[in-house]
């Protein structure tokens, strides 16, 4: 797992050159005919109108994203106010995401930390340990914190036995269950690249700092945290992007009531509403608010490099 | 208050924090584990240690829809991860050894596009374009999905294995009149195994375990793994369920471990790297 060193970063080497096209080409085609293609589509079909019990009528209309920002009265015909339904689950969606965010921060830089400062044998052993979750199936993860949590599941067994509570603890189907089934989720997803910055982390600038009489904190927080930011804002994207989409967290421990985006668009395809153009709309208002993420991330990144 | 002796690199309750973190990481799927083996029929009341849910499993009444879901799971994971492995070898290559070409630099973020794209609107977009060009959805739309969020999966490692390795090799093997198909079928391939066997497991575990973009694209009939277990989950977690999330658990603790190994041997057979940072 340790990472080899770039003996040719820059991919300069020749050995088939003319060749480049022909073998890029599958990525190019089955990325770009299945993902691509299908993304613009989905742009299209936001404005279009639509068919009742899914599908779309191919005749264009803004109904979609008026439906999404704008309430107009019952029958259509009172002035548009804000409609404040769809934009609370996504202002609830970024919140709930950014809540995991930081909790996975504050407990996976500690994490990164101490794995990555560990030697040998040792070192090897906890990121093992660490690896394991982030590969086990997230919907068994989902399901197992579901029976974790429930009102007569183990956890509440557990406080009862002990009589530190004398009912059950009602966790399941609250925003407490969201925020942690998404920080339970994601939390490796922090760890490790963390855990890859710290690696590289340069112990004479620590050295330096106590030299000139900083204290621990001071080192931590002036020295250490900005050197190692780039690997805490690649993990802050890796948790903050999955949870904003989550669909499994919400769908599974939140309930009816916890509606986040994904559930959101879920709805729109596969349950009840079936209104075809509304959840391409929301998706698209995801997929650029996510864009707004990336592109912040990448601009920080090139100027980081400067 | 500084004294010379003191580690720089311990933080007071650091050590604390990383266990506790494990403890969250391990301590839901613990417990499911445990539970799986109850004898009983309630989730909550513990009676004795039994296999009667792995037993019901394979013999009892969902038996056969789990093992059509189990069937396809697999089969699609192998596939899209042959096929993404066979897709990301070529690209890597490409962006690896194939010097400058036309649109390399958008070939990078086309690959990883997958990636950054949120997985519920790859699964609204897939869907909206197979409905839209009437191809009926089923196992092959599953299968196609599956291929393209494999490829940036099996990429990252053959790629991160391409680049630790020198061209010098190839080189010497063309001075040594070999064509550049043989330098790269008995030079770079060999070299490169141990790369793209992880690729493959990696995409493999990814196929295995996605469930958000298989329920979007999967139609009516065609269940994989993930969607049969959620379709259950919804009624209501039985305990045949937990037999089965744990059998799904020790198969993805099984692809990690040899994966891992696949990577120890592969720091021990690269030529390039002299030292090994351990």
């Amino acid at each position: 797992m340790a990472e080899l060193p770039k003996v040719n970063p820059e991919g300069l080497a020749k050995t088939y050159s003319g060749f480049g096209i022909p073998l890029i080409l599958p990525a190019w085609i089955i990325i770009g005919f299945f993902l691509v293609i299908p993304v613009a589509m989905m742009l299209v079909y936001s404005f279009l109108t639509k068919e009742f019990r899914g599908g779309v009528i191919w005749e264009f209309s803004l109904s979609a994203y008026d439906q999404f920002f704008l309430y107009r009265g019952l029958f259509g015909d009172s002035p548009p106010v804000i409609e404040w339904t769809y934009i609370s689950i996504f202002w609830r969606s970024i919140w709930q995401a950014g809540l995991a965010t930081f909790c996975c921060l504050i407990i996976g830089f500690p994490t990164a930390w101490f794995i990555a400062t560990r030697t040998g044998r040792n070192k090897t052993i906890w990121l093992f340990l660490i690896t394991i979750p982030y590969w086990v199936n997230l919907l068994i993860r989902t399901i197992s914190m579901k029976f974790l949590i429930r009102d007569n599941g183990p956890l509440n067994e557990f406080f009862l036995s002990i009589g530190l509570i004398s009912e059950p603890f009602h966790i399941i189907n609250t925003n407490f269950a969201v925020q942690l089934g998404l920080f339970y989720s994601y939390l490796p997803f922090m760890v490790l690249p963390i855990y890859a910055a710290v690696e590289r982390y340069n112990f004479a600038l620590s050295e330096a700092a106590a030299d000139l009489y900083a204290s621990r904190t001071v080192t931590l927080f002036k020295v250490i945290l900005p050197t190692v930011k780039p690997g805490i804002v690649a993990g802050c994207i890796l948790v903050f992007v999955p949870s904003l989409g989550a669909f499994l967290a919400p769908d599974l421990l939140g309930g009816a009531k916890n509606f986040m985006i994904g559930s959101l668009i879920e709805e729109q395809f596969k349950g009840a509403a079936g209104n075809w153009p509304f959840g391409a709309a929301a998706s698209m208002i995801l997929l650029s608010l996510v864009l707004i993420v990336l592109t912040f991330y990448a601009r920080n990144q090139t100027r980081g490099q400067i | 208050m500084y004294t010379k002796n003191v580690d720089l690199r311990h933080f007071t309750g650091f050590k604390s924090l990383t266990l506790l973190c494990l403890f969250l990481l391990y301590a839901p799927l613990i417990i499911v584990m445990v539970y799986s083996f109850n004898d009983s029929n309630s989730i909550t009341r513990w009676n004795t240690v039994s296999l009667r849910w792995y037993y019901d499993l394979f013999y009892g009444v969902d038996a056969p829809k789990f093992k059509t879901a189990a069937i396809n799971s697999v089969s699609i994971a192998v596939m899209a991860a042959i096929s993404a492995t066979v897709i990301a070898t070529m690209a890597a290559t490409a962006m690896l050894r194939a010097g400058r070409f036309r649109g390399k630099s958008v070939s990078f973020a086309l690959i990883n596009l997958p990636l950054m794209v949120p997985e519920i609107v790859t699964a609204v977009a897939t869907l909206i374009f197979f409905s839209a060009i009437g191809f009926t959805t089923g196992y092959l739309t599953i299968l196609i999905a599956h291929i393209v969020f494999c490829i940036p999966f099996a990429y990252l490692p053959i790629a991160a294995r391409m680049q630790g390795i020198e061209d010098v090799y190839e080189q010497a093997a063309q001075d040594l009149y070999a064509t550049r198909f043989q330098a790269f079928r008995l030079i770079l391939l060999p070299l490169m195994a141990p790369g793209i066997i992880s690729g493959f497991l990696l995409a493999f575990i990814i196929s295995l375990d996605d469930f958000i973009i298989t329920n979007f694209v999967k139609g009516a009939g065609v269940e994989t793994l993930p969607t049969v277990i959620f379709g259950a989950v919804k009624q209501g977690i039985k305990p045949n369920i937990m037999a089965i999330s744990t059998l799904l658990l020790a198969v993805s603790v099984g692809f990690v471990a040899l994966s891992y190994f696949v990577g120890r041997m592969g720091e021990k057979s690269n030529p390039t790297t002299t030292k090994q940072g351990d």
